[in-house]
């Protein structure tokens, strides 16, 4: 039984979709009592992180959280998801869970480190066609540090739906699983034991998330 | 590396999918559910479905063919016409939809942006903008609302940037006098718009040939190009079309 994480910030209903596509039973629950007994958990997320945070305290998500990744069953962090379960978001100058180490920046704040002048982060902006924040669309991801086997049938350099201002940057890059390419690397997948983050939306990515997802849930469905 | 999106509009009315030219002589075209599956089939990026009558008669958003989309469509969809308030964005994301688009109940009520991008993120937050030439206007543009019937004193340049201050995270821009024309989308107004905002602007009106999105998705600066007609019509598939954008050179997902 897979645990949906429901705490008013994330977009709950397509990952239902999606685990109902997969006849993958689940439990949705706004109270973390309920999902104590799950095998594995999803934590999606769109949307602030600093209100995300809030939600997550009011609920009472944030300590049941933190017991569940130290428990060693399986987390997932999708989106907002993936990032709050680092140290520190810049949104909102927020602290966040502390599950993974790292931090979490935005964008234009990479992109003028990576070319510190004004004239070089110009020149970069032109040079990868006028970036737009949101990073928002369908973006390859290449696979590194070998992969995770949630990406098992995925391929290499498939397209990913990506959402985001904010990108993951982890203490230990040797926990980027996938990468997109986006004016700076873009960690796409991250995984330290039993913690994923998927910066994406596999929820929303077409068949190749479906897959992601289906691995996710692989025991539930009887392919263990 | 970032691909273009090809974006499919499905013009609602009545529960059934319509299309017009120029906004007028509206025709049943089918099953939204059905037509937004098949698209998805053959490899869409994204769709948008626009409850065309709802600002016009003040209705809210159309929940049921939402959630009905939901279900079998594992890509982001929109949903705009008749969302007027935080509690019709929360029902339409709660219904399934990644992004709800804010058209004319933005021109009349500006906040329902800063407040809708506060509580469920920039990325959710689309502003939909009609906008047609006219020389009177600073930028060349003026906008229009109610399904492009109703004129405003907003230059269309000027409520664009004004929307992503207030949060919105994306901008669908449509052009009343190439709507339904398939005679090409109107480059100077997207490209205008597009090197004018920080967020992508998705070009809409007027897609006839794959020329015509490649010319606005590199010409134009759009990140996205809407289409109806072409593939509404059968003429053209998806497929068919980003085949022939990759052919170009155009980046876009196979």
């Amino acid at each position: 039984m897979t645990g949906i994480v429901d705490y008013n910030a994330g977009n709950i209903k397509s990952v239902e979709h999606a685990l109902e596509a997969l006849k993958a039973p689940y439990l949705l629950s706004k109270n973390p009592l309920e999902l104590k007994n799950c095998d594995r958990i999803i934590f999606p997320g769109v949307g602030d992180a600093s209100y995300a945070m809030e939600q997550l305290k009011l609920t009472g998500f944030d300590s049941f959280l933190t017991d569940w990744a130290s428990s060693g069953k399986p987390l997932a962090g999708i989106c907002l998801g993936s990032q709050i379960i680092f140290d520190f978001s810049e949104e909102g100058d927020t602290k966040c869970l502390g599950l993974l180490k790292g931090k979490i920046r935005h964008f234009e704040n990479i992109w003028k480190e990576r070319y510190p002048s004004e004239k070089e982060h110009e020149e970069s902006s032109l040079l990868y066609n006028e970036l737009k924040v949101p990073h928002m669309g369908w973006n390859s991801i290449t696979f590194c540090n070998g992969g995770t086997k949630l990406l098992s049938g995925v391929p290499d350099n498939s397209d990913f739906y990506f959402v985001h201002s904010y990108v993951i940057q982890p203490d230990d890059p040797s926990i980027i699983k996938a990468y997109a390419d986006y004016g700076a690397m873009v960690p796409a997948v991250v995984e330290k034991d039993n913690v994923t983050a998927f910066q994406f939306h596999p929820e929303k990515s077409g068949k190749y998330g479906l897959q992601i997802l289906r691995n996710y849930v692989n025991a539930d469905l009887g392919n263990v | 590396m970032l691909k273009k999106r090809i974006i499919i509009c499905l013009d609602v009315k009545d529960g059934r999918t319509t299309k017009g030219v120029k906004f007028q002589n509206n025709k049943d075209i089918g099953d939204p559910v059905e037509m937004a599956a098949e698209y998805y089939r053959q490899g869409v990026d994204e769709l948008v479905f626009y409850d065309i009558m709802a600002s016009a008669r003040g209705r809210g958003p159309i929940l049921d063919l939402i959630s009905r989309v939901a279900s079998q469509v594992f890509i982001p969809f929109c949903v705009g016409g008749g969302i007027g308030s935080l509690d019709d964005i929360r029902s339409t994301i709660l219904a399934g939809a990644e992004k709800v688009s804010l058209n004319s109940q933005a021109v009349k009520n500006p906040s329902l942006i800063s407040e809708g991008a506060r509580v469920f993120g920039n990325q959710c937050i689309v502003l939909g903008m009609d906008a047609a030439r006219d020389e009177k206007m600073k930028s060349g543009y003026r906008v229009f609302i109610n399904g492009g019937r109703v004129a405003t004193e907003l230059d269309a340049l000027e409520w664009a940037q004004k929307a992503v201050s207030l949060g919105a995270g994306e901008i669908v821009l449509n052009s009343i006098d190439a709507d339904g024309t398939r005679d090409g989308y109107e480059i100077n107004l997207t490209r205008m718009i597009s090197e004018n905002v920080s967020v992508p602007v998705i070009a809409s009106g007027g897609g006839g040939t794959p020329k015509h999105l490649v010319d606005v998705l590199t010409e134009g600066k759009a990140s996205a190009a809407l289409i109806a007609s072409m593939v509404h019509s059968g003429e053209y598939t998806v497929e068919s079309i980003k085949k022939a954008l990759d052919k170009e050179g155009v980046p876009v997902r196979l």
